[in-house]
């Protein structure tokens, strides 16, 4: 379980407008590019140290790839966080206000109290 | 000594830019009744007459990262540029830049670290828009220079409510002691019962009434007992999976003090949220 891993990747592709479209169009190949390349950045270092021990188990690798926020909300990665970067790759093929939102909603009606743990 | 010339807390609904300046077909429905709301709300404010702004949120995982989260953190700088590319992105707010008062940044870290909270600090911090709603809804202007202290409500292990409140009750005690002549305000925006990213997200209504109109009620009435008694860092997951946000309303429950009843109480039951806007005059309702 890397959590963590999971937002680092969620937090970091959000905030670049060029990974955003990466991730919605190429999604395995930006995955595999990141955590081979961006994991372990040490993002407070402006230097470019990085750590040697940061990878996703396969679960969290393939939940990835697969667009799949159900899954990522179920391995504990922050909803927020998964929430933004989903809003900002699919609601602009909403059709109607709020569409995109809902539907994220709807597809989580199974999960109960309490949701998985978030904590990292 | 300075004087606290308003003690605010609302929620703080980054829709409310990009509603209430939309036109024509674009205009929500409910833009028009926000907007009178708010502008009642601004004036509560503008009546107070302040020099400077002690402002109090949460950043939404811009600038603090988990690789070195804080706690509680206040803002040292003299500017705070504001708002970020995702929330220009997703909400259509404007970047802007606010002035900061430095001399009080000083003053709040050195009484808070005195009085048993080891504030952390920041010397450049851009703030987002837990801070940057409350300068658009309340002064629009931008024009007054504020003190921006950042709680965790986001990123578990959290503080305590009860030390979110005591935090606030802190905060109180070391502006009045501010060795100035300047007239501060204290707002602090937080949430009422909220889902993001949960089955229960977006619906017609916060996802817990009944949760809302309590917590309306214990804020409107400063009543810190009852307030503590019920919430706790697991009873918060039950209204809401983003519902943590609300003890920055405890924080401002704390600040205005217990038993104080706020001058100024609206809410407005909206689509995803309910908004809440509350105003204390501690010396009094100027005139």
């Amino acid at each position: 379980m890397s959590k963590y891993l999971l937002n680092k990747f969620l937090y970091t592709v959000d905030r670049d407008p060029e990974l955003v479209e990466r991730y919605r169009d190429e999604p395995r190949e930006m995955v595999t590019w990141w955590e081979a390349e961006r994991a372990n950045s040490v993002l407070n270092c402006h230097t470019g140290e990085a750590s040697t021990w940061l990878r996703f188990d396969d679960a969290e690798r393939e939940a990835l790839i697969a667009h799949d926020h159900v899954r990522l909300f179920e391995l504990g990665a922050h909803p927020f966080l998964t929430l933004t970067l989903f809003i900002a790759m699919f609601e602009r093929d909403n059709t109607e206000p709020l569409e995109y939102q809902k539907a994220y909603g709807m597809r989580l009606a199974h999960f109960a109290l309490p949701y998985p743990d978030i904590a990292t | 000594m300075a004087s606290i010339v308003a003690v605010i807390a609302s929620t703080h609904h980054p829709f409310y830019y990009k509603a209430s300046t939309a036109t024509g077909e674009d205009r929500p429905p409910f833009a028009d009744e926000w907007t009178r709301k708010i502008l009642a709300f601004r004036e509560t404010l503008t009546r107070a007459n302040p020099d400077v702004l002690v402002m109090v949120g949460s950043d939404h995982f811009h600038q603090l990262w988990l690789d070195n989260m804080p706690q509680f953190l206040v803002g040292k700088a003299p500017f705070y540029d504001a708002n970020w590319y995702n929330e220009e992105r997703e909400f259509g707010l404007p970047r802007m830049l606010l002035k900061g008062q430095e001399d009080l940044s000083a003053h709040v870290l050195r009484a808070g670290l005195d009085a048993g909270f080891d504030l952390a600090f920041s010397n450049e911090l851009r703030i987002d828009h837990s801070i940057t709603c409350p300068i658009i809804t309340l002064r629009p202007e931008a024009d007054l220079p504020i003190v921006p202290i950042y709680t965790n409500i986001f990123a578990p292990p959290l503080p305590q409510p009860s030390r979110f409140v005591k935090l606030g009750e802190t905060i109180r005690q070391i502006v009045e002691q501010w060795p100035s002549d300047l007239r501060v305000a204290i707002i602090g925006t937080g949430h009422l019962s909220l889902e993001l990213g949960g089955p229960r997200q977006f619906g017609p209504h916060g996802p817990d009434p009944e949760f809302d109109r309590r917590a309306v009620e214990w804020i409107a009435s400063g009543d810190l007992d009852n307030c503590l008694r019920e919430v706790t860092l697991d009873s918060l997951h039950s209204p809401g999976n983003a519902t943590h946000g609300f003890m920055d309303f405890m924080l401002m429950m704390g600040v205005a003090g217990a038993g104080a009843k706020a001058d100024h109480v609206d809410t407005l039951d909206l689509f995803h949220t309910m908004e809440a806007y509350f105003t204390w005059y501690p010396n009094g309702v100027p005139a």
